[in-house]
């Protein structure tokens, strides 16, 4: 009963969403101020009732409502709850659920927080979030109805996949989708912009938060999947350049790019085309992985779907939303004069700089992710694109954007001199090609990798606080620290999240070119060393876990003699799903984690071990939290509060 | 990403790739085979490297490149071999040769028609009008404004 409720808020919702997708736009366009009204009423029934249908299913999950084929086909009464609630969104329905749950949710936050929207562009804002929804919903109806029954329910399912269930992995996805959906907020702005033929600052100021909120859950979401990829998987890689990650990091890059041409904008109306080309393409992004994910296109590890129908039907709704918005593009982008003149150097150029780097970047991923397809559709060849390729072809602009970015985020606006910004800097640079000379002359005869990136980040890292410090100005200490606890949140959060960057690139870095790694025959009693560790193999024991079996092997770790931790890897078998998974122990560190894997049992006694020595490891994740945290902070900036909340009528202050 | 993960659960399955056993005496030359492992594709799996895959045949492709770099072989030559029993599907990274040069000059390419539209347009925005007080739009826009 409660699913068939919840298919029904579904076919609901669907028929809310018709209306939201018509009636505001068609009032918008009469100047009908009660057609144009509906689009608020319409956007909080819609995210209303696909939470109902939401929470539907989430119940037959929790219940274990095996008479649901969904549930029969991803869940176990003795899988933990925790897993049972993650496996909603843990297949192809659940987690097309979850997606039109967030874009519905993005549409009802647009009601919430846009109280001070011209009337008119909110009604082609929701109007057009409408259309998205009907797409979605109608996809969600027509080909992946998760509310399907079984004539005959099965007495138990067939659990969930085993590698799924995992913290890591459960919150993983609603946070990619958060970012995915998000940026359908920005193409909104976009199109309503285009069809009301007025982009300005004001504009930019809006549709900053929306791009940034989902930049944010990106970045999370990405850094979650990969921290998850690093411990579960058993060999400590954490990017495999896997068209499914790769559908997540191309909407990443594009987005960083448009959050940061927004800014040019709102702050001087430059480049507006381009940033309104920008949100077209970073949701064009969204949808692309999407199709990419759910279509099984891409022979990928990761694509269950495999349904050609459910394939053409994304590309679809890609080609009408793609089509339409770039065309309106064509018709209005013309009509944009330039506005905001600036010099060759100034901060518009090297943004424009940073955007050009970051949408090759995307570009270099995104063909390398489809060339496969092109190469048999075009030549008949059936051949790879893998990590070599994209290490080879993508990091060189990366590399050139982290050459850049401290001297461009320090240039002034419109006219600047180079020299003057480089000298401040001069320092930073010194230092960070110090550093980098450095640990090549310690490393001794192993690749530049290690030092290139350790002097990359240490650039960026350095070079933030060089224009943290110019920021407090001249004068004793207490001045500039006050100056310094005065400065927008907007300038905090840049200082982060290029921090944040600089960290990242460095543990990438260290990753590569310093882990230590060991391969070996253990038998217990037997011990060995690694690096500076000697490591014992104590004994391996058999347990059993709520819903797995389990051999736990005890390995003791010592550094000249101390003890320094107990490590107890695991390989672990699902008897429902038959499927083995590894289990790695390892010890968490500020410089580095030892991570411990135990294997098969060995013809001849004892046991494959595999332990690494991983350099650096949480700076990575904590790196890519801090690019998020930045986004948090900017986020925060009263500039947004202030245009995104306020009813206040008193105008305010400009900054 | 997550669905993403059924994914590995087919293929990376136990924990293992490379076995003790296959492990070469020489640290040199096995260093050596893991970077050539590393650049090979599984054939039966999808996606993963010979390197990290647990397939049978991932074994066999592992301990064919042993032997031939304890034959002597060079790295290319190595790869030539499997290549020429496996076909270019088993190459991670796509030669930059006939077609393949598209897939490697498409970055760059772009990199530079794009640096140039951009600099062009700098050029003409260098010479551009400030935009000073309000646009005859904005000017509309305000008296509409106003007499509401």
């Amino acid at each position: 009963m409660i699913a068939e409720l919840g298919h029904f808020a579904l076919v609901l919702a669907f028929g809310v969403a018709l209306l939201q997708a018509v009636l505001p736009i068609w009032g918008a366009a009469r100047g009908d101020r009660r057609l144009m009204a509906l689009a608020d009423p319409a956007a909080m029934v819609q995210f209303l009732l696909i939470a109902a249908a939401f929470a539907a299913l989430t119940h037959a999950f929790v219940t274990s409502d095996f008479s649901l084929s969904l549930v029969v086909g991803n869940s176990h009464t003795d899988k933990p709850l925790i897993y049972k609630i993650a496996g909603v969104w843990g297949n192809h329905e659940g987690s097309l659920l979850l997606w039109v749950l967030a874009l519905s949710g993005f549409g009802a936050s647009a009601v919430w927080f846009g109280g001070n929207l011209p009337v008119t562009l909110k009604a082609r804002v929701l109007g057009v979030q409408g259309m998205i929804g009907v797409a979605f919903l109608a996809f969600l109806l027509f080909t992946s109805n998760p509310f399907l029954r079984l004539a005959q329910p099965p007495m138990n399912g067939r659990d969930l996949n085993p590698l799924l269930q995992d913290p890591g992995l459960a919150f993983h996805p609603p946070f990619l989708y958060l970012g995915y959906v998000g940026l359908s907020m920005s193409f909104s702005f976009a199109v309503a912009a285009l069809i009301e033929g007025r982009i300005d600052a004001a504009w930019a100021r809006w549709v900053r938060p929306w791009t940034l909120a989902a930049w944010i859950f990106l970045t999370i979401g990405i850094t979650l999947g990969s921290w998850w990829a690093y411990y579960e998987l058993g060999w400590g890689g954490f990017w495999f350049w896997d068209p499914v990650e790769n559908a997540s990091f191309m909407p990443w890059l594009i987005s960083a790019a448009l959050l940061h041409s927004a800014i040019v904008v709102e702050k001087r109306e430059s480049l507006r085309a381009w940033t309104i080309l920008l949100a077209i393409l970073a949701f064009g992004f969204s949808l692309i992985g999407t199709f990419l994910v759910r279509s099984g296109v891409i022979t990928s590890v990761h694509a269950f779907a495999n349904d050609p129908e459910r394939g053409v039907f994304i590309l679809l709704i890609l080609g009408f939303f793609m089509g339409g918005a770039l065309m309106l593009f064509a018709l209005r982008a013309g009509a944009l004069e330039a506005r905001g003149a600036f010099a060759m150097l100034s901060r518009e150029s090297a943004l424009v700089a940073n955007n050009l780097l970051l949408a090759v970047a995307a570009f270099v991923v995104f063909i390398g992710t489809i060339w496969p397809l092109v190469a048999e559709l075009l030549w008949g060849r059936v051949l790879s694109v893998g990590a070599p390729f994209f290490d080879a072809a993508f990091t060189p602009f990366m590399v050139g954007l982290a050459l850049i970015l401290p001297v461009g985020a320090m240039l002034p606006w419109k006219r600047a001199d180079l020299r003057a910004t480089v000298r401040r800097l001069l320092p930073a640079l010194l230092l960070a090609l110090a550093l980098g000379a450095l640990a090549y002359a310690v490393q001794s005869g192993r690749s530049a990798l290690g030092p290139v990136g350790l002097a990359l980040g240490a650039w960026l890292v350095a070079g933030t606080l060089t224009d943290l410090a110019l920021r407090c100005g001249r004068g004793s200490l207490g001045e500039r620290l006050s100056r310094l606890s005065r400065l927008p949140r907007a300038d905090w959060g840049k200082a982060t999240a290029h921090a944040g960057l600089g960290i990242t690139i460095f543990a990438v870095a260290a990753m590569m070119a310093w882990a230590t790694e060991d391969i070996r025959v253990l038998r217990p009693g037997e011990s060995f060393a690694l690096g500076p560790y000697e490591i014992t193999l104590r004994e391996v024991h058999k347990e059993s876990g709520p819903n797995y079996e389990t051999s736990l092997a005890e390995m003791a770790v010592t550094k000249a003699g101390a003890a320094v931790t107990t490590l107890y890897p695991e390989k672990r078998f699902y008897p429902v799903a038959q499927m083995p998974t590894t289990e790695a122990a390892i010890d968490y560190g500020l410089f580095r984690d030892l991570y411990l894997v135990i294997g098969d049992p060995q013809e001849g006694g004892g046991y494959a071990v595999r332990s690494y020595i991983k350099p650096f490891a949480n700076w990575l994740w904590g790196g890519a939290l801090m690019m998020a945290l930045g986004g948090m902070l900017s986020l925060s900036d009263r500039r947004y509060r202030v245009a995104a909340g306020a009813r206040r009528a008193a105008p305010q202050p400009a900054e | 990403m997550r669905r993403l993960i059924l994914v590995l659960a087919l293929l990376a399955s136990p924990a293992f790739a490379v076995q003790p056993d296959e492990v070469l005496p020489d640290p040199v030359l096995e260093a050596r085979a893991r970077t050539i492992s590393e650049n090979l594709r599984c054939p039966v799996c999808q996606g993963e490297s010979i390197d990290d895959s647990n397939a049978p045949i991932s074994r066999s492709l592992r301990l064919a490149v042993r032997e031939r770099l304890v034959a002597g072989d060079s790295d290319a030559e190595v790869m030539e071999y499997i290549v020429a029993r496996y076909g270019e599907f088993v190459l991670f990274r796509p030669r930059a040769s006939g077609s393949g040069l598209v897939l490697w000059l498409a970055g760059p390419a772009m990199l530079v028609l794009g640096g140039g539209i951009a600099f062009a347009m700098a050029r003409r925005r260098a010479k551009a009008p400030e935009a000073e007080g309000l646009s005859a739009e904005d000017r509309a826009r305000l008296e509409a404004l106003l007499k509401e």
